[in-house]
């Protein structure tokens, strides 16, 4: 890294770019296609899908701080190792505060805050930003990616439980709305897994029919 | 007709590009094609003319549906009376029927038409005939008294996730009308599964003696009650409850026969998904432990939706095998995987809809390794020559 010759503003173009574009149109879950797995599996209620959200946020950016500012004194050969011990470590904290602090959705979540660990965004940001990039550049990457990660989290949860169990975060919306008197039931398919495949499915849909770049070439 | 002709000819300029009424060119079109036949021919290269087209196909398919449909019709009215106890004329049974079977028909045609109009639309190309056999599978394989604002919402997800986003007619990899059907009776179990659902208006139970039960005859058998289903002759003549189109394996049969006769549906599958069916039957004879498993392996074929879907739904030419060896793997896996799910599952009564899918998954891939194989075969004999 060649040394600078100004300071650079704290939140230049290029650092919001960092932010930004994982919420759109570099976002880890519709574009990168990647950590489905829990995005899948915790979205069925809306407050366990912001709870993952929030937890991956706070995992991500602290690591990749971490591992950014560790990344000249650590030998690439157990880099690796390095990355999983800080991840590690931050997954175990904050499944602790979790336990602590929010029992049940903690139950809720059960193993997955646990397999945040082999969350494919959090090694691939490790490895791809911060390794190579300076502690607070790594944390904007984190924070972006992380929340685009809990977006896509949030907007999955909120339509599987709204037209599965017809509530939000627990409030019985669509009684209060007065449908049911009308014949409407439940979609009980929204609960189960496949419909959260589809619906990721459908938001990648509507993200390239109004963003054509995205589209592949071939 | 040819005064029809010259008004369509006059007002046709007005829906071509540019025209006063461009957005409607694809209803145009498509109202033009099914009035007259197609005027476009190839031009250009050798072909060799065939009247065979979709839309013969497709009314080939329709034909022989016509049987399940009628004999549909007459068993929920038949169903309906016997439940409540009442002795009804043939036509009183027969007009019962055909009142609760239009509502579904209507609203599986218009729902299912108006999506692929707006996406022939939105996408710039005519309206395809995928739809016109899919729109009638639909409400044959659904009981009678399901909600139509859930069969309006099973036909919009059958369409556009089953079919549309894979491209359209022609692209999809699942059934599109067991994807309707699989929606359904995940999302809305209540009104797809259970003893309720298969005789008109027993749901609401007015005027049905306590003892009375609606019952499937596989979900007697699920229950070990063998003793109490109805005969084999019964069910094959199909008096008895169930999905629409489903229960009289005779009806399916005669369908059958104008498949296998035209061509239009492969005998191979036909043949090998019995066969499969038959063989798990055995199997499952050989080593039963319990009465379901001991009920003869031929029974299974006029039970449930056996039949229907050996010969309606896994014969799609679109989602099935497309080799001829395939298709036997194909026909006879849905055939094992149909009885197996239905005798040893208990979540499932009926495993016919699921075997499909789940084979409709894997017909590429053995498409893929027939075609592997016999390129093996072929360079093998290049090479030792």
């Amino acid at each position: 890294m060649s040394k600078e010759k100004e300071r650079e503003p704290l939140f230049s173009a290029k650092n919001l770019k960092l932010l930004k574009d994982p919420l759109g149109e570099n976002n880890p879950i519709t574009v990168q296609v990647l950590g489905i797995c829990s995005a899948l599996a915790v979205t069925a209620k809306l407050k366990p899908a912001v709870v993952m959200a929030i937890s991956v946020v706070v995992v991500l950016s602290v690591s990749n701080v971490i591992v950014s500012i560790f990344r000249k004194s650590v030998p690439p050969r157990i880099r690796i190792i390095f990355q999983l011990v800080v991840i590690a470590m931050m997954v175990i904290l904050v499944d602790q505060v979790l336990k602590a602090f929010a029992f049940e959705v903690s139950k809720q979540l059960s193993v997955f805050v646990g397999l945040i660990i082999t969350n494919c965004i959090i090694m691939g940001r490790l490895e791809a930003f911060a390794l190579a990039n300076k502690p607070w550049e790594s944390f904007l990457d984190g924070l972006g990616n992380a929340a685009g990660y809990g977006l896509i989290l949030i907007i999955v949860g909120f339509f599987r439980e709204f037209l599965g169990s017809g509530t939000i975060f627990g409030y019985h919306m669509m009684e209060k709305i007065g449908i049911y008197n009308i014949g409407y039931e439940n979609n009980g398919f929204m609960i189960l897994p496949p419909m959260a495949l589809i619906t990721v499915g459908i938001i990648i849909w509507v993200q390239r029919s109004r963003n054509k770049d995205l589209i592949d070439k071939s | 007709m040819k005064a029809l002709r010259k008004q369509i000819d006059k007002i046709k300029p007005h829906f071509e590009k540019g025209g006063k009424f461009a957005i409607f060119r694809s209803l145009f079109d498509a109202i033009e094609v099914l009035i007259f036949v197609p005027d476009r021919v190839t031009s250009r290269g050798s072909h060799i003319r065939d009247g065979i087209d979709m839309k013969r196909v497709m009314i080939t398919v329709w034909i022989a549906l016509i049987p399940a449909v009628l004999f549909g019709i007459y068993n929920i009215g038949l169903q309906y009376y016997q439940s409540i106890n009442v002795d009804a004329g043939f036509w009183q049974m027969v007009w019962f029927g055909f009142l609760k079977f239009l509502p579904l028909l209507l609203v599986s045609y218009i729902v299912g038409l108006g999506i692929e109009i707006i996406f022939a639309q939105i996408r710039g190309h005519e309206v395809n005939e995928g739809y016109f056999v899919t729109g009638l599978l639909i409400p044959l394989i659904v009981p009678v008294d399901v909600p139509l604002w859930q069969l309006a919402l099973a036909v919009v997800f059958a369409v556009i996730i089953g079919k549309e986003v894979f491209g359209g007619t022609g692209m999809n990899i699942l059934n599109p009308a067991l994807v309707a059907r699989a929606f359904l009776f995940f999302s809305y179990p209540k009104w797809m599964s259970g003893d309720l659902v298969w005789i008109a208006n027993l749901v609401k139970g007015e005027g049905v003696p306590d003892t009375f039960s609606g019952a499937t005859p596989l979900a007697q058998a699920a229950l070990y009650e063998v003793d109490s289903m109805p005969s084999v002759m019964q069910m094959f003549i199909g008096t008895i409850p169930g999905s629409v189109g489903e229960t009289s394996t005779i009806a399916i049969l005669l369908g059958a026969a104008i498949l296998i006769y035209t061509g239009v549906g492969s005998w191979k599958i036909i043949v090998s998904v019995f066969a499969g069916g038959l063989g798990m039957g055995l199997l499952l004879n050989a080593f039963a432990v319990n009465p379901y498993m001991e009920i003869p392996a031929y029974q299974h074929f006029v039970m449930g939706g056996f039949a229907f879907g050996a010969v309606f739904m896994a014969t799609d030419p679109v989602s099935g095998s497309q080799t001829e060896t395939g298709k036997w793997i194909y026909g006879l896996l849905i055939g094992i995987l149909a009885i197996l799910i239905r005798v040893l599952n208990p979540a499932f009564p009926e495993g016919m809809m699921l075997a499909i899918l789940f084979m409709n998954v894997f017909a590429p891939l053995i498409d893929y390794y027939i075609v592997q194989a016999n390129i093996r075969r072929r360079l093998k004999r290049a090479k030792s020559n």
